[in-house]
């Protein structure tokens, strides 16, 4: 639908890719560091509308950390390990090779089966047989080149994920949710005032969001699979910056009564509010750490807005950022050893990640307008919001800063991007 | 707001040209009503065909539930009464209440003494500056900085509410423009 354009756009740029360095995915520095690898395409691959190992191999080339092949024209295409012959891939410099087939099976079901084998050991690095409907096509395929990435790389992979954002086309602004490639995009909530602030449940069955609906700012919970929802906070004033707890029980909100902006916490049932910070700064986009111990948050207690953090047990809060005039929007890695938030830097507003343990601060992107920051699930990509030529896009930056790509909507804004957890 | 009373405004005209059509189409069908309200000549019957369209647009208004800008005894839509005034105007970066507001804050805050059951919205503003949630909370500020103006007046908490739009109503490039109408309080009375 909506991010069609958008699709062909990036499959276009893909392409270009292929034969004339990257565009889309601009890769600076690393480069000879690529695993070179082959994703044959999967037996059989007719028989589903969407080709498992095209979706494979752009989601490991968008990665930036592999080198992904061209297979098309050469002779011999296996489908199994039994057939692949090492020694063209050896020649290939090919560190690693991807077989796979799909069977249709009774119910309409897809069989879809791979192998990923090492090319110069000439073993099997891992394998897995899946039963799926179609629509889970695209998903299966994701996993595999998430299995692919971890084998690789070592770490986890996150291409099996889903990011929601607003989208405003004409006056109309929606929620969303797709793919992590872009692909399926799904309405949530669309609305004629603005909605801003979308957060994942731990889960991914919910999304938290605030909507402008009823002309105030008021925190609504909506279940993604049965798109039910419900009020979570409607009080006087501002209700807004909702962020789940790492166990999904509870949220960080900010409420504001008739007053400056306060961070509270709330059980996902709306019971239990509870005031967390009591200051007369303003005090706002809560979130807490991964372990669930500390809530950090927006505060411009010492003047200008800084990011500080507080115990949920109590106590004072304490700063976290010390470098710059301008410092919001924390959100954490979900390992915790990083946070990603906003800096003003000499008015250009830009994403900077600080590691935890040394409090070194890298710049990640260039400005001037980018915001809401938030981490890949598996902590290594960093998307966000940015504005390109005037209007909302959405761009991801490897948290190494290594790796840039960017999502455009040629129909309107995009923004308030939020990544999601892994699929099941 | 001031673009939305901007828009108003042109709706009455466009609905009181509407109606005065729609009246002169209908003229020919309710000759009864000009007979009952003027003996005779025809200057009378255009005025009484006016009024009755007047009748007519304010009505469609109310239905619309947007404010009205007519004379029709309530003085916060009285064009000419200082009450509807509603738009306050921030410096960058600031929250400070500027002197040349008094009149209107006074006004407001008198109402709202001579009307103890009435209610007001404070809504925030802020330029496209800066991330989202940050500006709600810079906004809120505005307002609550208005709200405290009126409590010096002696207003109670119980008939506002402050609240904000933070940036999400800006209308302004801020790369092209001063964004100076961006950054403001408005004030919304209960029903409007």
């Amino acid at each position: 639908m909506k991010l069609n354009k958008l699709i062909a756009f990036l499959a276009s740029l893909l392409l270009t890719s292929v034969s004339n360095a990257a565009l889309d995915i601009d890769i600076s520095g690393g480069s000879s560091q690529q695993i070179p690898i082959a994703v044959v395409p999967f037996g059989n691959s007719a028989v589903t509308k969407d080709s498992i190992s095209d979706i494979i191999n752009a989601d490991l080339r968008r990665s930036g950390l592999f080198k992904v092949l061209e297979t098309r024209g050469m002779a011999n295409l296996p489908t199994t390990p039994a057939q692949i012959k090492y020694a063209e891939w050896l020649a290939l410099q090919s560190q690693a090779v991807t077989v796979g087939s799909v069977d249709p099976i009774a119910g309409g079901r897809f069989k879809v089966s791979f192998q990923l084998m090492d090319v110069l050991k000439q073993t099997q690095l891992a394998g897995m047989d899946y039963q799926i409907t179609p629509s889970q096509v695209r998903t299966t395929a994701h996993k595999i080149a998430d299995i692919i990435y971890q084998k690789l790389t070592g770490e986890p992979g996150a291409f099996a994920s889903r990011i929601a954002y607003i989208t405003k086309i004409g006056k109309r602004y929606a929620l969303q949710v797709a793919d992590a490639d872009g692909f399926n995009p799904q309405t949530v909530v669309s609305s004629n005032e603005p909605i801003i602030s979308p957060a994942w449940s731990p889960d991914g069955t919910k999304l938290a969001y605030v909507s402008f609906e009823k002309k105030k700012p008021i925190i609504y919970v909506q279940s993604l699979t049965s798109g039910s929802r419900e009020v979570l906070a409607n009080f006087k004033g501002n209700n807004s910056a909702p962020s789940w707890s790492p166990d999904g029980s509870k949220l960080a909100i900010v409420l504001t009564y008739g007053a400056n902006s306060q961070v509270h916490t709330i059980n996902a049932n709306g019971s239990d509010l509870k005031l967390i910070t009591k200051s007369n700064a303003i005090d706002t986009e809560p979130v807490f750490s991964p372990d669930g111990s500390h809530i950090y948050f927006t505060s411009d207690r010492g003047g200008k807005p800084q990011i500080y953090k507080v115990s949920l047990s109590g106590g004072t809060p304490s700063r976290v950022t010390f470098e710059g005039s301008y410092n919001v929007s924390p959100k954490f890695s979900p390992d915790g050893k990083l946070l990603a938030y906003i800096r003003n830097d000499g008015g250009k507003f830009k994403v900077a990640i600080q590691d935890m343990a040394s409090g070194q601060v890298q710049m990640l992107s260039e400005g001037s307008q980018d915001e809401s920051p938030s981490f890949a699930p598996n902590g290594r990509v960093i998307l966000y919001a940015t504005k390109v030529r005037g209007r909302g896009a959405l761009a991801a930056v490897s948290s190494d800063g290594k790796v840039r790509q960017r999502l455009n909507d040629a129909a309107g804004d995009l923004r308030e991007p939020a990544w999601g957890p892994l699929l099941n | 707001m001031i673009r939305k009373t901007v828009i108003n405004t042109k709706l009455i005209t466009a609905l009181s040209l509407a109606a005065l059509l729609v009246a002169c189409k209908s003229t020919p069908i309710t000759p009864v009503k000009v007979e009952d309200k003027s003996p005779t000549t025809a200057s009378t019957s255009t005025d009484a065909t006016v009024a009755v369209a007047d009748a007519n647009a304010v009505k469609e208004l109310s239905i619309d539930g947007n404010a009205i800008a007519s004379a029709d005894g309530n003085p916060l839509r009285d064009p000419n009464n200082i009450l509807s005034k509603r738009n306050i105007y921030f410096d960058y970066d600031s929250d400070a209440v500027k002197v040349e507001y008094r009149a209107i804050v006074e006004a407001h805050a008198k109402y709202l003494l001579a009307h103890p059951d009435a209610k007001m919205m404070l809504q925030g503003n802020t330029d496209e500056r800066g991330t989202r949630e940050y500006n709600l909370s810079l906004g809120q500020r505005r307002s609550v900085a208005v709200k405290k103006s009126l409590n010096l007046f002696g207003v109670q908490d119980s008939q506002i509410e402050t609240i904000s739009n933070g940036e999400e109503k800006a209308t302004q490039n801020c790369a092209g423009e001063a964004c100076d109408k961006d950054r403001r309080v408005d004030i919304v009375h209960q029903g409007e």
